[in-house]
């Protein structure tokens, strides 16, 4: 059974409607990946999934369950967590910090959580009290991953998460992407970088304007023509 | 609208301070080394979360200032007891600020609240008990006003919180924007004002007293027992506070929220929870701050707090929206400013003062003193 | 009075009802226009009745304009509204540009500083005693006793203008572009307006109309202190005018004006407590906070709703944090 599954989601800001009924499944383990151009709605969609953006119809099951009216606070205690394409850390909190309003939920005080994060991103445990808005951009995105896996999710949404980074860096985000990913946790992804993400995921969909155009498993989007000359640049 | 980001506000100010330290030195040189080394110390600090020093060099700096000639060391003094009551309020109008995005204009009339509060319980509830006195320790009021200090204040905080699921969640749930939360505040100023009326009559109230000695200090320093039990409560509360928001899951959720209400939802924080802490803290020290100030002018007086409204504000703004060490900072500056003024103009301009300090500030750095400059 | 007050609510609707600013010093304009006209047409000091008064009024007899008083009143009005109208440009300019907040406590400062420099400088108005006997339009047309009727016609002639103004201006594009800066201020900027400098506009527009009320009223009541302009009458009552009648919507303005003040003065013949002015006082709060709530439209509401695109507002801050 799909672990998620997003039926006809109609969603927008205001009075402006920017989703038109978009459709998507994740399922257990997997990767997914949601390519399209700019200002197609990739972000709203992950928004309406967690609950940020009011989905107007359509609806939103994770795990059997119906989370589609649900608000966000509700929504991570299902065991899906969502990193934002940006702001996606408390600047004025610490490292540390961070990593403790993470895991506000969680049973116990996250001690044992943070150290594990700590060992998964060294470059977090150099400096544990330096606040997160004077890290730079890949520290940054590393800590946003370790704020959202705090609470061992069963699905992780990342939005743009090589976003802004230079290649070096963005290599090692895609590393640590796989890295989660062989944990267990089905992840779904937003990218710019479709060429990168899309050869590590299991399946991809194209949106544009709103709605889903392209269906199909990761390679073999790839190898579409029609998605090497719109989306990766021939 | 972009995200405040808090509580950080004071780094380029210092930055401004110690840019320079050690450059052009020869190497090796012995005093090179030993600048080189405090720079990079500084630079470690700066990278770490520890606003004290901002608080520690605005006191320094607003002291240095009564050892000028032509200022007065006794109104600096003076300035500092003022601006305690004024931060004390200001740090919870700021976090409210902060964390629900509007002016809350009702702050005011919140500390007029509690000082009334804090008078029923000395000269109702206490005295009909038996409890009774006045003139305890060197202080001009007794000790059942160190009873009515907290009911007073868990009397306002309680009375905040039930006013935001009447009144403000109502409207966040409705997302109307700040200005009309602002507005909210305004009816609920009038309100709590006029209950007062009701309850207590328009006229000048006093707390029991009796006169006591003023302390002389040297440098014509005149200070009344009450400031001092002012500025130490104060003090208390600030690091109260300070305390709260850097060690409390409570108090680092109510950062997070400010910085990124948001991000702060799909994190898994119970944000209405965070916003009702706020209020609770806020009005807690709002009630304080209202009975510290019925001591330092030594009569009640339902527009005490309405027209306390400015240098709060004036405060809150001057230490950057949101940031409470600022709101602090700000509030030692307006105090100071407002009492120093008095050796020059009449007294009853001292709100004036603090709002044209505001506004010169505003003029200069439209971020507050110690918000960022972009 | 309630007509007076019609004018008041009306600025306070180009403020808050169209363009969405905060202005809680309603009282200062209010001050500002009531000394200014005030001090225009007052004969001299009687040097027994103000000792340290010595900013003589007495314009209209020193003979530089030999308008008569009744001219003189006119050009009074216009006065009040001028001097409320470089305040709120020089304000305005400094906080405009700022946090819509920041107008809020500015306005504070402005009604608080007006206070205290007409209860502090003797010398320009005479301090706290305040001035008394300021002449009245057309003296001595009309018997004393039923002068009042003939000031209503004054009062409602100058709403009427008022009104006609001000409801010009906002079916204009102009009036368009300041509704959409209450909507969406980001989407108007975006899309070429000079968001500042409309707002700056109309914040002295709507202070220029406070200041020809307090003229008004100060011909009215003929007497001016400190005191009178407290921040009950002088602004909070105004905003209850504004919220029950309708902000956005100028009728509403003036009905509300009449039925707050009507409810305001009525209640004095209620009997016991509700009465009592302090109880009055807390409903006032109370009306504004229930409108705002209950019926945020007011009696009448804004008669052409523009598009509410406040929903899901919230969401904007991830992306541009
Ligand atoms: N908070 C908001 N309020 C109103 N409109 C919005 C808001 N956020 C986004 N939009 C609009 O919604 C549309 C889709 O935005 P969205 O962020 O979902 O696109 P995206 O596919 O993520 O683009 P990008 O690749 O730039 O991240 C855009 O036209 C954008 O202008
Ligand atoms: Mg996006």
């Amino acid at each position: 059974m799909a672990l998620l599954e997003a039926r006809d989601i109609v969603a927008g800001y205001g009075e402006t409607q920017i989703l038109h009924g978009v459709s998507l499944v994740v399922n257990e383990g997997e990767i997914v990946t949601i390519i399209g151009p700019n200002g197609c709605g990739k972000s709203t969609f992950m928004k309406s999934v967690v609950g940020l953006v009011q989905v107007r119809t359509g609806s939103v099951t994770f795990r059997g369950a119906d989370i589609t009216a649900y608000p966000p606070e509700r929504v991570v205690r299902t065991g899906l967590c969502y990193v934002p394409q940006s702001a996606n850390v408390f600047p004025s909190l610490s490292i540390r910090e961070n990593l403790e309003m993470g895991a506000f939920i969680r049973g116990d005080d996250g001690r044992a959580r943070i150290d594990e994060m700590f060992g998964l991103f060294p470059d977090l445990a150099r400096r544990p009290t330096a606040r997160a808005g004077s890290l730079s951009g890949g520290q940054r995105q590393m800590l946003a991953l370790a704020r959202a896996l705090m609470l061992d999710p069963v699905l992780l949404l990342l939005d743009e998460p090589s976003a802004g980074l230079s290649p070096a860096i963005m290599g090692l985000v895609f590393e640590r992407i796989r890295d989660i990913n062989a944990t267990g946790v089905a992840l779904l992804l937003v990218e710019q970088q479709a060429r990168e993400a899309l050869r590590l995921s299991d399946r991809g969909y194209v949106l544009s304007g709103g709605e889903n155009r392209l269906e199909d498993r990761g390679p073999a989007l790839l190898d579409n023509p029609e998605v090497a000359r719109l989306y990766l640049g021939g | 609208m972009a995200a405040r980001e808090v509580t950080q506000g004071w780094i380029p100010a210092f930055a401004g301070m110690t840019r320079g330290f050690g450059k052009g030195l020869p190497k090796g040189e012995g005093v090179g080394r030993g600048l080189r080394a405090l720079r990079a110390a500084v630079q470690r600090l700066r990278a770490t979360w520890s606003p004290g020093y901002a608080v520690a060099a605005a006191v320094a700096a607003l002291f240095v200032l009564g050892f000028l000639p032509f200022v007065k060391m006794g109104l600096v003094v003076n300035g500092f007891v003022l601006g305690a009551i004024i931060a004390t309020g200001a740090i919870g109008l700021t976090l409210i600020y902060g964390n629900l995005n509007f002016a809350n204009i009702a702050h005011g009339d919140y500390m007029a609240m509690g000082a009334y509060v804090a008078f029923f319980v000395v000269t109702d509830l206490l005295a009909a008990v038996g409890i009774q006195g006045q003139g305890f320790g060197p202080f001009t009021f007794g000790y059942p006003l160190l009873i009515a200090l907290p009911l007073a204040a868990a009397a306002v905080a309680l009375g905040a919180v039930v006013l935001d699921v009447v009144v403000y969640r109502r409207l966040r749930n409705r997302q109307v924007n700040a200005v009309v939360m602002a507005m909210a505040s305004l009816g609920l100023a009038i309100a709590v004002r006029g209950l007062i009326q009701i309850i207590w009559t328009g006229e000048k109230l006093q707390l029991p007293r009796e006169s006591r000695q003023v302390y002389h200090l040297p440098m014509d320093i005149r200070i009344p027992p009450d400031s001092i039990f002012i500025a130490g409560l104060a003090v208390v509360l600030v690091v109260g506070v300070y305390v709260l928001l850097t060690r409390t899951k409570i108090g680092k959720a109510m950062r997070a929220t400010a910085d990124n209400p948001d991000l702060a939802r799909v994190t898994g924080i119970p944000t209405e929870r965070v916003i009702w802490a706020t209020w609770a803290i806020g009005g807690g020290l709002a009630a304080i701050a209202g009975v510290l100030l019925a001591v330092f002018q030594a009569q009640l007086l339902p527009s005490m707090g309405w027209e306390f409204l400015i240098p709060l504000f004036a405060a809150v703004i001057l230490g950057g929206i949101g940031n409470p060490y600022g709101a602090l900072v700000g509030a030692l500056v307006i105090g100071v400013s407002m009492e120093v003024s008095t050796q020059w103009i009449t007294p009853s301009y001292k709100h004036a003062v603090a709002f044209i300090i505001m506004i010169v500030l505003l003029l200069a750095r439209p971020r507050g003193l110690l918000g960022r400059s972009n | 009075m309630a007509g007076i007050y019609a004018v008041f609510a009306l600025g306070l609707n180009v403020h808050w009802g169209y363009t969405g600013l905060f202005n809680i010093g309603i009282a200062g304009f209010f001050a500002l226009g009531a000394y200014t006209a005030a001090l225009l047409t007052s004969p001299a000091a009687d040097p027994l009745l103000f000792e340290e008064f010595v900013f003589a009024g007495d314009w209209a007899q020193l003979g530089i304009l030999d308008l008569g008083i009744d001219l003189w009143f006119v050009l009074a009005l216009a006065a009040a509204g001028a001097a409320c109208g470089v305040v709120a440009l020089l304000i305005g300019y400094v906080t405009l540009r700022l946090n819509d907040d920041y107008l809020a406590i500015a306005t504070l400062g402005i009604a608080e500083s007006v206070r205290l420099f007409f209860l502090n400088e003797k010398w320009v108005a005479n301090g706290s005693k305040g001035l008394y006997q300021i002449p009245q339009f057309l003296e001595g047309w009309l018997p004393s006793d039923k002068y009042n009727y003939l000031y209503m016609v004054v009062v409602i002639v100058v709403l009427a203008v008022l009104f006609a103004l001000v409801q010009r201006v906002m079916k204009s594009p102009w009036g368009r572009v300041l509704r959409a800066i209450r909507e969406d201020e980001v989407a108007t900027a975006a899309s070429g307006k000079n968001v500042f400098s409309f707002k700056l506009q109309a914040f002295v527009l709507g202070a220029v109309i406070m200041g020809v009320g307090g003229a008004l009223f100060a011909h009215h009541i003929r007497f001016v202190s400190p005191l009178t302009f407290d921040p009950l009458l002088g602004t909070f009552i105004i905003w209850a005018m504004l919220m029950v009648g309708g902000s956005g919507n100028n009728l509403g303005a003036i009905l509300g004006a009449f039925v707050v003040w009507g409810l305001w003065v009525g209640a004095r013949f209620l009997p016991g407590e509700l009465a009592d002015p302090n109880f009055r006082f807390f409903m006032v709060g109370v009306l504004i906070v229930a409108v705002i709530l209950l019926r945020p439209g007011g009696i009448l509401g804004e008669l052409r709703r523009v598009t509410r695109g406040r929903a899901g507002r919230s969401a904007v801050r991830l992306d541009d944090g």
